[in-house]
């Protein structure tokens, strides 16, 4: 299975998203990189580390960030694992969690979470 | 060089709460604390570095902000760093010649990590003009102080230069037209630690 992780600037939010996505995945390996060590807003490149490290395995792994420096010290965290399957996806943070989380808990390769999280962000939720 | 860099933590911490207040008018407010910790974790970590060379120096420099700034500075900086360390390696003196090196590949590492050029309102504003005095003065056979004098003036009309234009990377890019009139913390801080450097050479 293919592991998630989430960063964020925010700990409240990046937990809030494994708390989400868990409802809907409850086997999923997903876990939350955010805030700084102490919990303050910020990006971590020690947490992001750990937090691949922790649901690696060969099927890889998938990363879903907020901005700036949340996606600047993933990419750094990567470039540190060179050799290793980590795959950043870019869409939103919460509905894209979710998504990637059950599909990830139903076999999806890593190959296929990108295309998935544009169906998150492509569906409306509104009609209008 | 461990010199330089406890200077330029000294100046830092002395304009944090500037730089907090400059990051607070057009985006997240984190820069001028979030840098002081880095070179904090930084000043740490130079005593333990005496007699080690020039690269070595920069290369944990870059590697300890990536660790502990937080904000975008931590990647932008530390990849900077870095860079000019591998750049610099096995050097225990620093040339006009070196420095421009240095700084090119510094200013490289800003350009590939944040996939920015100038005349977005970042850092590269002041580091871009100097970079290129920098090089005219030293490739028309200026010493290292007058050239790097230049440099300095030059990032300092780069940073009034980000007044002047609209954010378009970065925090400060979601308030669009608004962060017209404002300075560029990035840019501030990277004019300080050339002023600095300046200073110390």
């Amino acid at each position: 299975m293919v592991g998630v992780v989430i960063v964020s600037h925010s700990q409240t939010l990046a937990e809030g998203v494994v708390e989400l996505a868990k409802l809907m995945a409850s086997d999923a390996k997903i876990v939350a990189a955010g805030g700084l060590d102490d919990g303050t807003p910020g990006t971590s490149f020690e947490k992001i580390y750990n937090a691949v490290e922790e649901v690696y395995s060969d099927d890889g792994v998938a990363v879903l960030m907020d901005m700036g420096s949340a996606v600047m010290t993933t990419e750094m965290v990567i470039e540190a694992m060179e050799g290793r399957k980590i795959v950043m996806l870019d869409g939103p943070v919460v509905e894209g969690g979710v998504v990637v989380a059950l599909e990830a808990s139903l076999g999806t390769p890593l190959e296929e979470l990108q295309e998935k999280v544009d169906e998150a962000r492509d569906t409306k939720k509104l009609d209008n | 060089m461990i010199d330089i860099l406890k200077a330029i933590a000294a100046k830092i911490d002395e304009e944090k709460d500037y730089l907090t207040e400059l990051d607070n008018e057009i985006a997240d407010g984190d820069h001028g604390v979030n840098m002081a910790k880095g070179f904090d974790a930084v000043v740490a970590k130079l005593d333990a570095m005496a007699g080690k060379d020039i690269g070595s120096i920069l290369k944990t420099t870059g590697m300890t902000l990536v660790s502990t700034v937080g904000g975008s500075a931590g990647p932008l900086y530390g990849t900077a760093f870095m860079k000019a360390g591998a750049k610099l390696a096995g050097k225990n003196e620093m040339d006009g010649k070196d420095l421009v090196e240095a700084m090119e590949a510094a200013i490289g590492g800003i350009q590939m990590r944040g996939k920015a050029t100038t005349g977005e309102k970042t850092m590269l504003d002041a580091l871009c003009p100097a970079f290129d005095a920098l090089k005219e003065g030293i490739e028309a056979g200026e010493e290292l102080k007058d050239a790097l004098t230049k440099a300095v003036k030059a990032a300092e009309d780069g940073v009034e230069y980000t007044k002047t234009i609209k954010a378009t990377k970065g925090r400060a890019s979601y308030i669009g037209d608004r962060s017209i009139g404002h300075q560029d913390p990035g840019a501030t801080s990277a004019f300080y630690m050339l002023e600095t450097l300046l200073a110390n050479i």
